[in-house]
């Protein structure tokens, strides 16, 4: 850190003052404002981040309880098994999870692991942390709506927590609130789930808007558009998909729970029957607006989960293969045309809703050409692997194992766009198994890269080597054992949601019958569940790394990964206002390997001059 | 620390921070009133039968007076202080600030005339429809009239002069009695919601401009341009709010 202390003097004392005690900005701005409720981009995309990543551990373990049910139906869930049953009551009763209760862990799953893990953490917390910095901004462009974000979502997250231990539990629906199946069950549930959603869609709302204000208003000089690293350019256009997709989901929303509370019709038919008993409903709504404002969202959700990991993985791999990223500008104009693509494809989640040819034939046709800028992106990266000298830290083993993760989770996507193909396999676990290769090897293993890449300018320490691989090989192994049956579950015909795992349904006792689910489909349930047990267990070397890090790690300087873009030339961790003064960028992201230099980086900010030597030392010694 | 462009343009660009917010934010305004259009759309063309005349078109076209009026004061108090003139910017937002007033009184009386109408199924099969005006534990009286068949409410435009009685109908020979609230039929959902949301806008539209108006004008004194951007943000959601209203009118009220 010292090199750098010396180029912003006025940073040193409060520098110092982090060093040396953790506590000394009492008499600045208090612990409550400097932790609670901060306004500094980086105190809150930690917020960000530890809170999304607890929201996903529960989110895990939601899964965790739903893979046993469908593995044991009927059985008491083993150790944990009378603690559900004292906290949920009657839909735990005994340790077993009743089909209600199995379908509010599934709906939650869902919405915890969308809305509650992966976008805050992609999304808010990565953006917060890292985008200003990358830009050479001081903060965000509204630091209090910044604050306001993170309280929008933590309360969103405790109505979602609150609904467990309502009377009838959590939300059933399915993350996706299909209505009349949303309205018409007599739980309060989904009450709680619409109050928390509009939170979540107020959170990220805020959010979109200070991205984009952000990254429009407060590049630093000389920091033009093209000379943007890509994990901005993927933030930025992840922050007008939020911006304009979740509106309409939020007026879906209201509708929603207008048909709850205020007894209205939007997405209740006529004729529409409860219980065998005509409903006491007006009628003439539509299910089907449900389903195309959900999906409005729906789809641009899906690139809101996979651009910032994409971006994350393109820094991680410039960096690792110290050499240019190939083809900058195209993965540009690809994540530009992703974005627009992604608006217009969200009816292929709605074959089977009976729309016509031409309809289908057009989404059909905009969910092919959407492949091509996704296909473009990953071949850029990939051919940056070429030529280059690879290290293989654990980063970039998360960011290389992103790269065919996500190709078989794209790839098998192909079929699911296609109408005929996807009648066949609609509501199959192989879907299932298709968007859980996007999000969890995919898009999660990214953010895992992220995590291990940035950890050291948020602590100026290392994670530990060891078990990060410890870490990644047992995650690329089990993830792949948990998701791969998935695919020839979803083939054979086995569907989703049903709460015993299929086995009424299959009827596996009668061999040979038409239509049946073979018994080696269906014991692949058990050997799922201990895939997923031991993806588990594969987490904790993470968890007890992250924590034993932030006091015990490998001390490191400013720039440890010797990388070029701006988060890495400020000290660390970053002060308050980042920058003593506007950084003046003089060059692309990506000036690994020029010839003409000492290092075998340029960082953005160098000033031009030949004969000067760099002005960040590359890694001083821990002293 | 200081945020840059928080008051001043940004030269490349050529405007402040909030100035991008606010845009960003009426884009995305304009995608939750466009999603309840969508609805609107797909579930009026879906739907066998459709209200018409059913709301008072008088008073729609007061209210969409009073907010033009409105959108021009809004204009003139940014104006003003653009000029310097913070005396002439009290003066024309308390005005919008009554006009705000007026136009949420009006639509209240709106609200109260349709949850205070009722729809009265009568055991003869006969209905009798119109607005309640007194109702104790034997009968309820409502001033209205009789129809045969409910398809006779749904289109009120040819019937102008409707003679309206007052008739008091025993509780024992109502069958249903249902007001026009937003569960009355899809119609009124949308009316309800659309208008119910946008009056919301209109509320949060009032407290920052009644903010400003008030405790928020000490900032005019010790930095207008700052002051004076607020105004304007604040303008550019109110004429947002302004439009969004130009749709609900002729959707609503006139078609």
């Amino acid at each position: 850190m010292e090199p750098l202390v010396h180029t912003f003097p006025p940073y040193r004392e409060r520098e110092a003052a982090h060093a040396h005690e953790a506590h000394a900005h009492h008499e600045d701005i208090g612990f409550w404002r400097q932790y609670i409720f901060s306004t500094d981009h980086k105190i809150i995309g930690i917020q960000y981040g530890f809170s999304a990543l607890c929201f996903m551990l529960f989110g895990f373990f939601l899964m965790m309880l739903m893979r046993w049910q469908i593995a044991h139906p009927g059985s008491p869930v083993p150790v944990i098994g009378p603690l559900l049953a004292k906290l949920l009551g009657q839909p735990a009763a005994n340790g077993v999870i009743s089909p209600e209760l199995y379908n509010s862990f599934g709906a939650m799953h869902g919405t915890i692991m969308v809305f509650l893990a992966i976008v805050p953490l992609a999304f808010a917390a990565f953006g917060n942390y890292v985008v200003p910095l990358m830009i050479g901004a001081p903060d965000m462009a509204f630091p209090r709506v910044n604050m306001a974000s993170y309280q929008a979502y933590v309360l969103g997250g405790m109505v979602m927590v609150v609904s467990f231990f309502i009377p009838g539990g959590a939300a059933q629906a399915g993350w996706t609130s299909y209505s009349p199946l949303a309205t018409t069950i007599p739980t309060d549930g989904q009450f709680f789930w619409i109050i928390g959603m509009v939170f979540l869609i107020t959170s990220s709302l805020l959010g979109a808007v200070n991205f984009i204000a952000t990254i429009i208003q407060l590049r630093a000089p000389g920091m033009t558009w093209m000379r943007l690293p890509f994990f901005v350019w993927a933030q930025f256009v992840t922050a007008f998909l939020l911006l304009l997709a979740f509106p309409p989901l939020e007026a879906a929303s209201l509708m929603q729970l207008m048909d709850n509370v205020a007894h209205t019709s939007f997405f209740l038919p006529t004729g529409l029957a409860v219980g065998g008993q005509l409903a006491h409903i007006s009628g003439g709504g539509s299910p089907l607006l449900w389903q195309h404002l959900f999906w409005f969202l729906g789809h641009p959700e899906v690139y809101v989960l996979i651009l910032p990991a994409m971006g994350i993985v393109c820094e991680i791999i410039a960096n690792n293969t110290r050499k240019p990223v190939w083809g900058y500008k195209s993965l540009v104009y690809s994540v530009l045309a992703i974005g627009f693509l992604s608006f217009i494809v969200w009816a292929h989640h709605m074959y089977l809703t009976g729309m016509g040819t031409k309809i289908s034939a057009f989404f059909q046709a905009t969910t092919m050409i959407i492949s091509i800028p996704s296909v473009i992106i990953l071949t850029c990266l990939f051919i940056s692997l070429w030529g280059g000298s690879i290290r293989f830290n654990t980063p970039m083993l998360f960011a290389l194992a992103f790269l065919p993760m996500f190709g078989i989770g794209g790839l098998t996507g192909l079929p699911l766009g296609f109408n005929a193909s996807d009648v066949y396999l609609h509501d199959t676990y192989y879907v299932i198994a298709h968007f859980h290769y996007v999000v969890a090897p995919g898009t999660i293993f990214g953010l895992f890269a992220g995590i291990y890449y940035w950890f050291p300018k948020m602590t100026g320490r290392k994670m530990n080597e060891f078990w990060g691989r410890v870490h990644f090989w047992g995650s690329l192994v089990f993830m792949n054992l948990v998701f791969m049956p998935m695919f020839a579950q979803g083939i054979k015909g086995m569907l989703r949601r049903m709460a015993d795992g299929g086995a009424n349904y299959s009827a596996a006792r009668v061999p040979d019958a038409i239509g049946t689910l073979p018994g080696t489909i269906m014991e692949l349930h058990t050997w799922i569940l201990w895939a997923a047990m031991a993806l588990g267990i594969a987490q904790i070397p993470f968890i007890l790394n992250l924590f034993w890090s932030i006091r015990h790690g490998e001390k490191v300087g400013d720039n440890p990964w010797h990388s070029t873009t701006l988060e890495w030339q400020t000290p660390t961790p970053p002060p308050h206002g980042n920058f003593a003064e506007p950084p003046q960028i003089c060059r692309g992201p990506y000036e690994y390997s020029a010839p003409g230099h000492d290092t075998d980086f340029t960082p953005q900010n160098e000033p031009d001059a030949p004969a000067m030597t760099p002005k960040t030392s590359p890694a001083p010694a821990a002293h | 620390m200081e945020i840059p462009y928080a008051v001043h343009p940004r030269p490349d660009t050529g405007i402040y921070n909030a100035k991008v917010g606010i845009w960003l934010f009426l884009a995305s305004e304009v995608m939750l009133f466009g999603g309840l259009f969508s609805g609107y759309v797909l579930l009026r063309v879906g739907a066998d039968q459709w209200p018409h005349g059913w709301l008072n078109v008088t008073l729609g076209t007061a209210n969409t007076i009073i907010l033009a009026l409105s959108a021009i004061t809004t204009l003139l108090a940014w104006v003003a202080c653009k000029v310097g003139q913070f005396g002439k910017f009290k003066f024309f937002h308390a005005c919008t600030l009554l006009l705000a007033l007026s136009f949420l009184c009006i639509k209240g009386y709106e609200y109260h005339d349709k949850l205070i109408h009722y729809e009265i199924k009568l055991t003869d099969g006969r209905i009798a429809d119109g607005h309640r005006i007194a109702s104790d534990a034997d009968s309820v009286t409502i001033e209205g009239r009789y129809v045969t068949d409910e398809s006779q409410l749904y289109d009120l435009r040819a019937q102008k002069n409707i003679p309206r009685d007052e008739i008091k109908i025993p509780r024992s020979q109502i069958k249903s009695m249902e007001n026009y609230g937003p569960w009355h039929n899809t119609y009124l959902a949308l009316y309800f919601t659309l208008t119910g949301l946008h009056a919301l806008h209109i509320l949060g539209g009032s407290i920052v401009i009644g903010y400003l108006w008030g405790p928020g004008r000490r900032l005019w004194k010790t930095d207008p341009q700052h002051f004076t951007n607020r105004v304007e943000v604040s303008g550019l959601f109110w004429h947002f709010v302004d439009l969004v209203w130009i749709f609900l009118f002729p959707v609503l009220y006139l078609t």
